[in-house]
């Protein structure tokens, strides 16, 4: 059954689209990432345009995060001090993020910035991710491993100094208003909720502990994606709300499935499985750059702003 | 419309303008004259028939409303494709399609086809004036891109036989494809005898969204600020939704 959706101005079925958000959103509930990192990709390669595909995967990621948070909020994962912080810091980073994806769209390269941006950190976190949770695989099975209490990082020099009960710290706000601001940033340009750069920031950079740091970014990513939406809905027209929904349909359902399951399996295998997949994507996207397209030109109706 | 209804309406159509009959020597009209683009729109084809006095070629061209658009070239920077030059053409027509009874070049002499522009060959675009200096070729290029990209999403094509004859009455199809954008497109049928256009018709057509996908398409781009924080309580409201269902369960 097709479907034509307004705005994206293309013809899907009906049934691809339910099923793409369905996979995507279990994945997004599993390892506790907005599921952009895939669906945005996902979108380009089914035909729909770059610039709809970012628009309206953030416009889905708003949905699946709420759904997601309320998960973790129940299981009290969620710090509420920190999630603020790193959403003042999005809501600059998304903002800026929005403009410059108008600019860049009008230069004709958003296409490239997309695709590069993609290689570039999901190549680096999944890399980062595997070689990470493998050592620890190993060494939790030669039984040795001890994680030191409390370790020192060069965050833990700067000014500003708040203390976050909930992730038992006591630090400088400037580095998480910075990775908000970075998270938002790629928010705004690549499509994706940011969990993939946030997660590995808040354990690796701030230091918070394990357990709270997806329902934390899932708060962060709501307000961040929110914001968005709204921005692209105004400077480009380019959030498909008809997509959205049957995405978020999907994905909301799958999202539930995910967040059980997540319970069941440990951390650093899920987050061996995270990088596999985050590298996946990321060769693909990289074949697609470096081949010869087969026709090298391509035609665009003109923005006339 | 079916078949015999179609005829039928040639014939009042004929009969109508009857008073008219010396300069009348070609009638068309068509299945419908307006599109609406709804949820289910996966193209259309459309019917186009009439009659003639006596048997000769016809000639139905299709015009789309007209685009600016941008031609990119890509090439390789340090390994990887990326889009390099540009050129803008401010008047490329959206849709074109020629439906003929025979090939182009029988019915008629180049300097006819060219005064009528039959044949996507003839369809001239002009150069915006930002755009950098190109040698006449490499413009030639830009030029073709545009033909191969539309051809490729059926948006401009040419067939030499579709147009059928049945004694003095003819019909052609004329697809127009999902990607076909909304607008203002012109069908102008031309009566050919011995290479000379002897009369010529023009019908309009409109392709519109309509219904639901019209309202949505309308919001986002007149009330954008509104429509962007529907999309955001959509979505709020959908998550949380989702959330209390689960629990439940």
């Amino acid at each position: 059954m097709q479907i034509y959706f307004p705005i994206a101005e293309i013809s899907l079925n009906i049934f691809l689209v339910l099923g793409m958000g369905g996979g995507v959103g279990f994945l997004s509930g599993l390892f506790g990432v907005g599921g952009g990192f895939l669906m945005t990709p996902l979108l380009i390669f089914i035909g729909v345009p770059p610039a709809v595909a970012v628009a309206t995967e953030a416009n889905q990621i708003v949905a699946a995060s709420v759904s997601g948070v309320i998960a973790h909020w129940r299981r009290s994962n969620v710090d509420l001090k920190m999630g603020l912080v790193l959403v003042v810091g999005g809501v600059f980073g998304s903002t800026v993020g929005s403009f410059l994806f108008k600019f860049l769209r009008e230069m004709g390269q958003i296409d490239l910035v997309i695709s590069l941006s993609f290689v570039l950190f999901l190549g680096v976190v999944g890399s980062l991710m595997l070689v990470e949770s493998v050592r620890l695989i190993l060494r939790s099975r030669k039984g040795g491993y001890r994680k030191k209490a409390h370790q020192h990082y060069w965050a833990h020099g700067l000014p500003f100094k708040m203390r976050f009960h909930k992730s038992k710290l006591y630090i400088s706000v400037i580095p998480p208003i910075l990775v908000g601001f970075f998270v938002g940033l790629l928010a705004a340009i690549m499509g994706v909720g940011g969990g993939f750069i946030m997660i590995p920031a808040m354990i690796y950079l701030l230091g918070m502990p394990t357990s709270v740091v997806v329902g934390t970014s899932l708060f962060q990513i709501i307000f961040v994606t929110a914001n968005v939406t709204f921005l692209h809905s105004i400077n480009t027209q380019t959030v498909d709300v008809v997509l959205a929904v049957l995405l978020l349909a999907g994905a909301v359902i799958g999202a539930q499935f995910g967040a059980r399951v997540s319970g069941m399996l440990r951390g650093e295998q899920l987050r061996a499985l995270l990088g596999i997949i985050v590298l996946a994507v990321c060769a693909k996207l990289i074949f697609d750059l470096v081949f010869e397209p087969s026709d090298l030109f391509s035609i665009g109706r003109a923005i006339t702003k | 419309m079916n078949r015999p209804a179609a005829f039928l309406l040639i014939i009042a159509l004929s009969a109508g303008s009857a008073s008219q009959a010396i300069a009348q020597s070609l009638v068309a009209d068509m299945s419908e004259s307006s599109i609406s683009i709804t949820s289910n729109f996966t193209g259309k084809d459309i019917l186009l028939f009439g009659a003639v006095d006596v048997p000769s070629d016809i000639v139905v061209i299709v015009q789309g409303p007209r685009e600016k658009m941008v031609v990119r070239r890509k090439g390789r920077v340090s390994g990887i494709w990326m889009n390099r030059q540009s050129v803008t053409f401010p008047g490329v027509p959206a849709y074109y399609a020629v439906a003929s009874n025979r090939p182009l070049d029988e019915i008629a002499s180049q300097t006819v086809r060219e005064q009528y522009r039959m044949g996507s060959t003839f369809l001239d675009f002009a150069v915006d004036a930002s755009t950098p200096h190109l040698a006449g070729e490499e413009l030639f290029e830009f030029r073709e891109a545009i033909f191969r990209n539309k051809r490729r999403d059926k948006l401009y094509f040419e067939t030499d036989n579709s147009v059928q004859f049945r004694e003095r009455l003819f019909r052609t199809s004329i697809v127009f494809p999902t990607r076909a954008p909304e607008g203002d497109y012109t069908v102008t049928t031309y009566l050919l005898r011995d290479g000379m256009v002897i009369a010529e018709q023009l019908n309009p057509l409109q392709i519109r969204k309509a219904g639901f996908e019209r309202k949505v398409f309308d919001l986002a781009n007149q009330r954008p600020a509104l429509y962007g924080i529907i999309a955001v309580l959509i979505a709020l409201a959908s998550g949380w939704l989702a959330a209390v269902a689960f629990r439940r369960s």
